[in-house]
């Protein structure tokens, strides 16, 4: 049973403000993931959390204790590092069981727990090596190992795929998965990587220059982005954007840019007609484009040449310019186009995302 | 493409001579040829000549003749030689377990964050700048029966109330020398520490404070066993730098009073120059090197034990 809330929480480098005003909840027992581009705040948010960073404002409680001024090891959390932090001159063994000595456990208590995480991470055979004689994925087990043992309150995670190649990185994250299903241990975890986040997360905390951008649970953030960042951020291929402009026509809203015109659905509609006359920003998916067919409604669909056709197997990306906007659809790998063909598209209206152009907040 | 193919043009211009160079075997001795000679010139042959001279009875303007082991019998008996031996092992003794204590808390201390840390760190490095002569020399005021600054101090404190003659008595002597080596060794010692301390990542300091180790637990744990090769190598090299040390004593005491300071080196000097018995002064130079051949032979074996670790 374990929760941890951050509360205005702040932290300033001599003047660098690098985290500002982080107000969260995380759940027992649930997987937070915290995501966004490099040098926004993740990491240094969880230093705050392990307590290896002063806290500048604001406060961190696990539980309902107030962890500012404890000390790290005080907190009963694990922390997994980015280049795995291993005691170079300890075995694997003893790098398990050093957590456990430093907290004065019995002999017997910490051999049964070395046992019992090296058999849940497959590390078995490695208990006598030292780290340097162990390859990256075998190194990170054992870092998770060393988090696992001690069964602590929660566990941190930065960047801990990071320094894997891309297929053992998809190996790690399916067991990182599993080990959280198993262990049911409360988790904040930091990574740049949004499928990462997408596919670890329960929630997903998406940041940018130290301010929260939106927290959800992955499908939330990919479906209703709450702003221009987390829309393009969530999601690969990235969003498509067009700056239009929202006009009536003929007693309708639609957003409209140069050589574009596209019709708004429904509820987005009602929103929309509020900001008549003003700049936006569309939003929509390449998956949410598709080749027109009778089916679509007139003012759903446009124009676009296709400049650039790739073929991914699964998918054709197509890179395409539609007016003045450049865009990207993922259509059916049969599809037969090519470089330079013109083609009518035609996109899920319920799909299409705006932005005010200025607060870059979803409309 | 373009450089080789201009390398393969001017080689065919070189000289049969040069071109030799172009093998690896040749390049390789000429490349070792001068440290070779060098070495042989000043190390290797000095060394020869030392040990014939120990074999023999030269003095000052005396060639001599082979006298087999006599000169290694004679100082066997020597108590100056006795005393000599004994000195030399508790002054490097006594100051390398200083040298490395004074150092190493030295460099956990610049190996933290604070203002003015480059400066600080320039400042430690001073009293190995300095030539061991002239700080000596400073030294010697210092210890001065009559103008002691240390007396001074120790009087205005009240805590003496006649002079302490420094250099007079025999152990105050060693123990004011032994003091002037400890201050001139720890800044090599925390230098080269604090090198030592910056390659351990401060991710292990703080993996370990997650996991529960205090303060002294993360040294002892973490710090220390990984500074061990460094340490090991920088002791090596103080025990080698302070068994063969001459100018220290020699400018402070001479090996007084009554030969009671006397290292290897300086009683060599004595005997060998200051007496005109050379082939004495060359048996007890001599007489260093089993020592200091088992002292590095073990630290090495043991440097190596904890690099394979
Ligand atoms: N010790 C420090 N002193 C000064 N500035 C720092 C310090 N640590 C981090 N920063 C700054 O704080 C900002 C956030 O850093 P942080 O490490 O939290 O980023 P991050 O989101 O983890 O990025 P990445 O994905 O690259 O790891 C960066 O701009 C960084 O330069
Ligand atoms: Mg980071």
């Amino acid at each position: 049973m374990a929760e941890v809330s951050l509360h205005k929480l702040n932290k300033k480098f001599d003047t660098t403000h690098v985290v500002k005003d982080v107000d969260l909840k995380i759940r027992d027992k649930e997987f937070m993931v915290f995501v966004g581009p490099s040098g926004c705040g993740k990491t240094t948010t969880l230093r705050m959390i392990a307590g290896l960073e002063a806290i500048t404002t604001g406060e961190i409680r696990i539980d309902d204790r107030v962890v500012n001024e404890v000390p790290p090891m005080d907190r009963d959390i694990a922390m997994v590092f980015q280049n795995y932090a291993l005691y170079p001159h300890m075995s694997v063994a003893s790098n398990l069981a050093f957590g456990l000595k430093m907290r004065k456990f019995e002999k017997a208590e910490i051999e049964k727990r070395i046992n019992n995480a090296a058999s849940i991470l497959g590390i078995e055979s490695l208990l006598q090596r030292k780290p340097r004689q162990l390859s990256g994925g075998q190194r990170q087990r054992v870092a998770l190992g060393r988090a696992i043992v001690r069964d602590p309150k929660v566990f941190l995670f930065d960047e801990p795929l990071s320094n894997l190649d891309a297929k053992l990185r998809v190996q790690m994250r399916v067991e990182l998965k599993k080990l959280h299903e198993r262990l049911a241990v409360t988790s904040v975890y930091v990574t740049h990587d949004q499928v990462e986040a997408m596919t670890l997360g329960d929630r997903v905390v998406v940041m940018k220059d130290g301010v929260v951008q939106q927290v959800g649970e992955p499908l939330e953030l990919y479906n209703t982005p709450a702003n221009r960042f987390v829309a393009g951020f969530i999601g690969s291929p990235a969003m498509n954007f067009a700056d239009v402009t929202l006009v009536e026509n003929g007693g309708k809203p639609v957003a409209e840019a140069p050589g574009l015109r596209i019709g708004l659905p429904g509820e987005l509609a009602t929103r929309a007609r509020a900001k008549t006359g003003r700049k936006a920003t569309l939003g929509i998916r390449p998956e949410d484009i598709h080749i027109a067919t009778a089916a679509d409604a007139p003012e759903y669909c446009f124009d676009a040449a296709v400049e650039v056709v790739e073929q991914l197997g699964s998918e054709i990306l197509l890179d395409m310019r539609a007016g003045a906007a450049l865009m990207v659809a993922s259509v059916e790998p049969t599809l037969r186009v090519r470089a330079h063909d013109n083609l009518k598209l035609a996109l899920k209206p319920e799909r299409l995302h705006l932005f005010d152009a200025e607060t870059e907040a979803a409309i | 493409m373009a450089v080789t193919a201009l390398s393969a043009a001017e080689s065919k211009r070189l000289s049969p001579r040069l071109r030799k160079l172009e093998d690896e075997r040749w390049l390789a001795m000429a490349l070792l040829a001068p440290t070779a000679i060098l070495l042989g010139l000043f190390i290797a042959y000095p060394f020869f000549e030392g040990v014939l001279l120990s074999l023999s009875s030269t003095r000052v303007g005396q060639p001599g003749e082979f006298v087999g082991l006599k000169n290694f019998h004679k100082i066997w008996d020597d108590s100056i030689f006795r005393t000599t031996v004994w000195n030399t092992f508790w002054y490097t003794g006594v100051t390398t377990v200083f040298k490395l204590a004074l150092g190493l808390w030295l460099a956990i201390l610049l190996n933290r964050h604070f203002r003015g840390k480059a400066i600080i760190r320039a400042f430690i490095l001073l009293p190995f700048i300095i030539p061991t002569v002239l700080s000596t020399f400073a030294w010697k005021w210092m210890f001065d029966p009559t103008f002691s600054v240390i007396n001074w101090t120790l009087f205005q404190l009240g805590l003496i109330t006649t002079r302490i003659n420094w250099l007079g008595d025999p152990d105050l002597a060693m123990t004011s020398i032994i003091v002037i080596n400890i201050w001139r060794g720890v800044p090599f010692f925390a230098i080269t520490l604090l090198a030592g301390l910056q390659t351990i990542s401060p991710e292990l300091h703080e993996a370990a404070a997650i996991d529960g180790a205090r303060p002294w637990a993360r040294f002892w744990h973490v710090t220390w066993p990984l500074l061990m090769p460094v340490t090991l190598v920088v002791v090596l090299f103080s025990v080698i730098q302070t068994f063969a040390d001459f100018q220290l004593v020699y400018v402070m005491t001479g090996g007084g009073p009554a030969n009671a300071t006397h290292l290897f080196a300086t009683y060599a000097y004595q005997l060998g120059i200051g007496t005109g018995l050379l082939s004495e002064g060359a048996a007890i130079s001599l007489a260093m090197f089993p020592f200091l051949f088992v002292i590095v032979v073990v630290q090495l074996l043991y440097i190596r034990r904890v690099e394979t670790r």
